[in-house]
């Protein structure tokens, strides 16, 4: 097994229980623009796609990161862009009558 | 610098990115701090994608910039969708973010071979069968969501036998090429059955169940990227990955929780059928309907109103007549509150977002517990295209599919009054007993020209 796993392991078994401390807080008032933030949080594998797309060892390899680039980015922009839209949707009945 | 101190450097800038990732996560839990947690996202992808775009590893750019301007080409209009499109948008983004992992994954077999170990291989066929089903299950539920494949149930005789069938078929092509990773001719099929996986597994489950699917494939998408961070020694990605794949998976439970069911019985169950057999048995009761005129002067009489809202407000866009019935009713005086249950629409928090939308201040939005408890207080219960949700057969009654879901106690309410277009049941076909009490009106229509009707008379009538 290699050591590289046991590492990645650790990593990934502390930012799951993280993870699921911070969400169990998170109001469910907050559960939709949650699902998009998390999912452009998770198009942070465009920088793997990136370094496949750019590193163009084979035509395949290359084409198949260019692929995942487009998916991956399209992902962060249109995520933030609609998370915070939503947001700015949320306000208290004080913030309405100024 | 050489390029290893390079690479030391960028790897602060994907530690940095992490550490915001979390911050993020943790703004995001009240609206006061929450668009200070878009914030920090925005920053950390900025420093981990310009930390990425300076590893010394890429030869070219063109491909990368190409790629990244149609990125935010597409991502752009996609932000910008209408409130009532978020459902089918989202599963579409599960769909681009479960691709995305796939490819890369692919394009390290294709790279690495043969030359990838069994340990390897292994993450690699996991990580690949896991991204190319969600990316089709999503897309399933997209175009479900959308309206472009129908919303019912499809289901056949052996289903279950025949999805878990070619799940496994995925899974024996991963052990044999585990078992020889150079067998590339393996591969390609293994990606094809696990698509075609995608399409089974979704393709059975009904429109109301989209909450928990929603959900569910967010978790898969999520645990899909933690798998690329193991496959590629990326510490940031299996952050990201554990965040999102765990977010998607509570975010399953408490859809489950709230309709009372288990992960099985959503994938496997086929919902649609065990209620058509309930719903046959329905007897002749009367109902009792009331007009705008009616409805109006009930609300007018009222001191505290509930309403409820469900997916029927979504499909007739009655948000913004809602708020303007908020609005009249505020005015009078009359305390107004809305009953949020956690799987009303089509995914989690579906409801709150297009209220906040309409502009309803967020602290009218009330869960579905604290809401409970103010029933019996409650003058008047309005239901706006909600149906299962309210069914009080969920309490009362052991035979009925939804018996021990949890549900808005609307029937507590000393009046109850609900807008549907006629008395079919919904497409989940089930009976719902509130309907033929004393105290409910029905109030038969359009919910947007229901509501602006009702708005009309309390104007004019009253002011």
């Amino acid at each position: 097994m290699p050591a590289d796993f046991l590492s990645n392991l650790y990593v990934f078994i502390l930012a799951g229980f993280v993870g699921f401390e911070l969400i169990k807080r998170v109001s469910p008032l907050l559960h939709t623009p949650l699902m998009s933030l998390t999912n452009a949080l998770d198009a942070i594998v465009v920088v793997a796609a990136i370094i496949i797309a750019g590193r163009q060892e084979t035509p395949l390899a290359t084409v198949l990161g260019a692929i995942a680039v487009a998916a991956s980015f399209s992902n962060m922009v249109g995520g933030f862009v609609i998370t915070d839209r939503m947001l700015r949707m949320f306000k208290t009945g004080k913030q309405q009558k100024p | 610098m050489t390029p290893e101190a390079i690479q030391q450097y960028l790897d602060f800038a994907y530690i940095a990115a992490t550490v915001l990732f979390i911050l993020a996560i943790k703004w995001l839990s009240s609206p006061a701090s929450a668009r200070r947690g878009v914030l920090a996202g925005e920053i950390a992808a900025a420093l981990a994608v310009g930390a990425t775009l300076c590893n010394p590893e890429l030869v070219s750019y063109k491909w990368v910039i190409i790629t990244l301007i149609i990125g935010a080409a597409v991502g752009v209009p996609l932000g910008m969708v209408h409130m009532t499109a978020v459902p089918q948008r989202t599963a579409l983004s599960h769909a681009f973010g479960a691709l995305s992992a796939a490819m890369i994954g692919i394009a390290e077999y294709y790279v690495g071979v043969p030359h990838v170990t069994r340990f390897g291989m292994g993450e690699i066929g996991l990580e690949v069968i896991i991204g190319s089903l969600t990316f089709t299950g999503s897309l399933i539920a997209a175009g479900k969501l959308q309206e472009i494949l129908p919303q019912r149930p499809i289901v056949y005789r052996g289903q279950n036998f025949v999805s878990l069938s070619v799940l496994s078929a995925a899974l024996l092509l991963a052990i044999a090429l585990v078992v020889n990773p150079a067998n590339t001719a393996l591969f390609p099929i293994m990606v094809v059955v696990a698509l075609v996986f995608g399409v089974l597994l979704v393709t059975p489950i009904g429109g109301a169940d989209m909450p928990t699917v929603i959900s569910l494939l967010n978790s898969y998408a999520g645990f899909s990227a933690a798998l690329l961070g193991f496959v590629l020694n990326s510490k940031v990605l299996v952050v990201a990955g554990a965040l999102d794949g765990s977010s998607g998976f509570i975010l399953s439970v408490i859809m489950c929780k709230a309709m009372n069911r288990s992960f099985t019985n959503v994938m496997f169950g086929a919902f649609g059928q065990v209620q058509a057999g309930a719903a046959a048995v329905t007897e002749e009761r009367t109902v009792r309907s009331a007009s705008p005129e009616e409805a109006a002067d009930i609300l007018a009489a009222a001191s505290t109103v509930v309403i409820v809202p469900g997916y029927g407000m979504a499909v007739a866009q009655a948000q913004h007549k809602v708020r303007e019935l908020f609005d009249v009713l505020t005015k009078k005086g009359i305390d107004v509150k809305f009953g949020i249950h956690p799987v009303a629409g089509r995914m989690p928090g579906h409801m709150n977002v297009l209220l906040a939308e309409a502009d309803i201040p967020y602290e009218r939005l009330v869960e579905m517990d604290e809401i409970n408890s103010d029933m019996p207080q409650t003058d008047v219960a309005l239901i706006i295209g909600a149906n299962d949700v309210t069914n009080p057969a969920a309490r009362t009654d052991a035979s009925s599919p939804i018996y021990g879901m949890p549900i808005l106690n609307v029937d507590k309410a000393h009046t109850v009054m609900v807008i549907k277009r006629s008395m079919s049941p919904g497409f989940a076909g089930i009976d719902n007993p509130l309907y033929y009490m004393d105290k409910t009106l029905m109030l038969f229509g359009d919910a947007k020209n229901f509501v602006g009707s009702i708005v009309r008379e309390l104007v004019g009538g009253h002011s």
